[in-house]
């Protein structure tokens, strides 16, 4: 079995965000790169436990330039096999899906994990995109995946509820909260990591169909307003004659 | 050139993330000079159908096939290319929802048309077709253009209030092309929790953290949350503890909610709490320690113990309720 792990480089959860540029560019000043948290808590590491548990061929890719490396490297040292960087820079999903998908295509991927949207861009699109482009069945923000033979059993999230479905490989998933439990690399992967196979592929043509204008940081509040705790009534009649949202 | 919109529905009944999105779609068709047309999948009755006008749809496009009626993201994707193609639309609306999130990306693939997943404005189309969106989990805002020919646009839920007009709208029986081969994701069951407020979708929400000390302490927030007539979340701790299922787990790394009103209850505040939360309306903190970071970023705050606090105003809620 092969199994492709979409990865993402996106800031801290801490990271202050802040622009340049005239407020078109992501500044990255002090800020601590991490793996998209739902790319490697849920996506990555569901792969490596059905490595463990079936046996796997773990892979890895990301899109972006060679700043990327270092978080490629920690998903390589948490179990991954083999690592592909698309050596190309876009916030554009099309752009990135189109990327993964031809890799895909020519590789033949039996699953294809992605998180269900990063945490910086926030786009969701690339899982759906991917099967698009790959002609694949695409089972999206999943928070559980099992597998029997050919046949994969995932528990996905709908409004007001979840749902069971059954699906036969293969196929793309989105993942969230649920499917795994995160992990931190041990001193053995960490040293294995350094000499697993990281292969730069150049893009393949593709286009990209939106484009960041500029950035705005919202509005600071105007202030709290203190409510006394012994006069929890003034709370519910402010409440409703100013904030009007009761 | 027409605008379609997404009205995805959920057990017969059109979804409300969706109306705010016909509402949105209606709003773009406008701008543009052209019309907007509702596709609606599956067993859905005529007086729901009929809402769909109160929110400016002049046409509906019903496929009243059943097996539509919880579709995988690949057959929407199917039906909502040929209905592109039937009403010549340049541009595709959706909610942000579940099934927007599915197959919105799904639809761009495939039209090559320009994604902006989770508008929080119109477009603004004195240069280019530029759309605002949520980034960095709700810590900033980019504008987007969107520079395909056709476009699509999946709106925040919750961030469009609703405005029902007395518009009326032409149903239209729509047969897509759909063979039983389309369908590759069986849904084995679905479990909903009826009766609930969906998080997403609330208009209030009153959500714990780790002040409640356990989860034999909730009854505090459900009260309250029922009073208000809420729906319940929580803070990564909790959810991480167990106390809590993950569904409420409110943050960057659980769900983002942009209710009237949020309360927290027992909260420090974490900035990636306040990033699942920040487009809220109106905050309203509760903590025994006035130095918490959430204090900053609230409307209105009480300093005290959640334990003595929350059971009073409960009870004064009910009662402004009750008059």
């Amino acid at each position: 079995m092969k199994i492709l792990v979409c990865i993402s480089k996106t800031p801290d959860t801490t990271a202050k965000i802040a622009f340049t540029d005239n407020n078109t560019k992501f500044s990255e000043a002090g800020v601590q790169f991490i793996i998209n948290p739902y790319d490697e808590w849920y996506a990555l590491v569901r792969a490596l436990e059905l490595k463990e548990t079936q046996g796997a061929t773990v892979h890895l890719i990301t899109v972006g330039g060679a700043d990327t490396e270092p978080v490629i490297r920690k998903a390589l040292a948490l179990g991954g096999d083999e690592a592909f960087r698309v050596n190309a820079d876009s916030t554009d999903s099309f752009y990135i899906a189109s990327q993964i998908a031809a890799h895909a295509k020519q590789e033949g991927y039996d699953i294809i994990f992605t998180g269900k949207e990063t945490i910086d861009y926030n786009g969701s699109g690339i899982g759906g995109m991917v099967a698009e482009l790959t002609g694949l069945p695409f089972v999206s923000i999943a928070s559980k995946f099992d597998l029997n033979g050919q046949t994969a059993t995932l528990r996905r999230e709908i409004e007001g509820g979840e749902e069971v479905c059954e699906v036969d490989l293969p196929v793309v998933v989105s993942c969230q909260k649920g499917m795994a439990e995160a992990r931190i690399p041990n001193m053995r992967g960490i040293m294995a990591a350094r000499t697993k196979p990281l292969k730069v592929v150049e893009p393949v043509a593709a286009d990209s169909l939106t484009a960041i204008v500029s950035f705005e940081l919202p509005p600071a509040k105007a202030g709290v307003k203190m409510v006394p705790a012994d006069n929890v009534e003034e709370l519910v009649k402010l409440l409703h004659e100013e904030a009007k949202v009761i | 050139m027409s605008v379609i919109i997404f009205a995805d529905q959920f057990e017969g009944k059109i979804k409300k993330s969706a109306l705010e999105a016909v509402q949105y779609g209606a709003k773009v068709a406008r701008q543009t000079g052209t019309t907007a047309t509702a596709v609606v999948l599956g067993e859905v009755g005529a007086e729901e159908l009929a809402v769909l006008g109160q929110y400016g749809a002049t046409k509906v496009l019903h496929a009243a096939d059943a097996r539509l009626n919880e579709p995988e993201a690949g057959v929407v994707t199917k039906v909502l290319a040929e209905a592109v193609a039937k009403e010549n639309a340049g541009i595709v609306v959706f909610s942000h929802n579940f099934s927007g999130r599915a197959v919105a990306p799904q639809l761009s693939a495939r039209l090559k048309a320009g994604l902006v997943a989770g508008a929080i404005s119109l477009p603004d189309m004195a240069n280019g077709f530029v759309v605002k969106k949520n980034v960095f989990s709700g810590k900033a805002f980019a504008n987007v253009n969107i520079t395909s020919e056709k476009k699509i646009i999946s709106v925040l839920p919750n961030t469009f209030s609703l405005e029902p007009g007395s518009g009326t709208a032409s149903v239209e029986a729509f047969s897509p092309a759909v063979s039983d081969a389309d369908f590759r994701v069986k849904v084995v069951k679905s479990e909903t929790i009826s009766g609930e407020v969906p998080l997403t979708e609330a208009e209030i929400v009153v959500s714990g953290g780790r002040g409640l000390k356990g989860p034999e302490n909730w009854a505090l927030v459900e009260n309250l949350a029922h009073a208000l007539g809420a729906a319940t979340a929580c803070s990564r701790p909790v959810a991480d503890s167990g106390w809590r299922p993950h569904h409420e787990h409110v943050g960057q790394t659980g769900f983002t909610v942009r209710p009237n009103l949020y309360v927290a209850i027992g909260i420090s505040g974490a900035i990636q709490h306040l990033a699942g939360v920040n487009g809220s309306k109106v905050i309203v903190v509760i903590n025994k320690d006035p130095e918490a970071p959430f204090f900053k970023a609230a409307d209105y705050g009480i300093v005290g113990d959640a334990f003595e606090v929350v059971p009073k105003l409960t009870e004064a809620v009910k009662k402004y309720k009750g008059n």
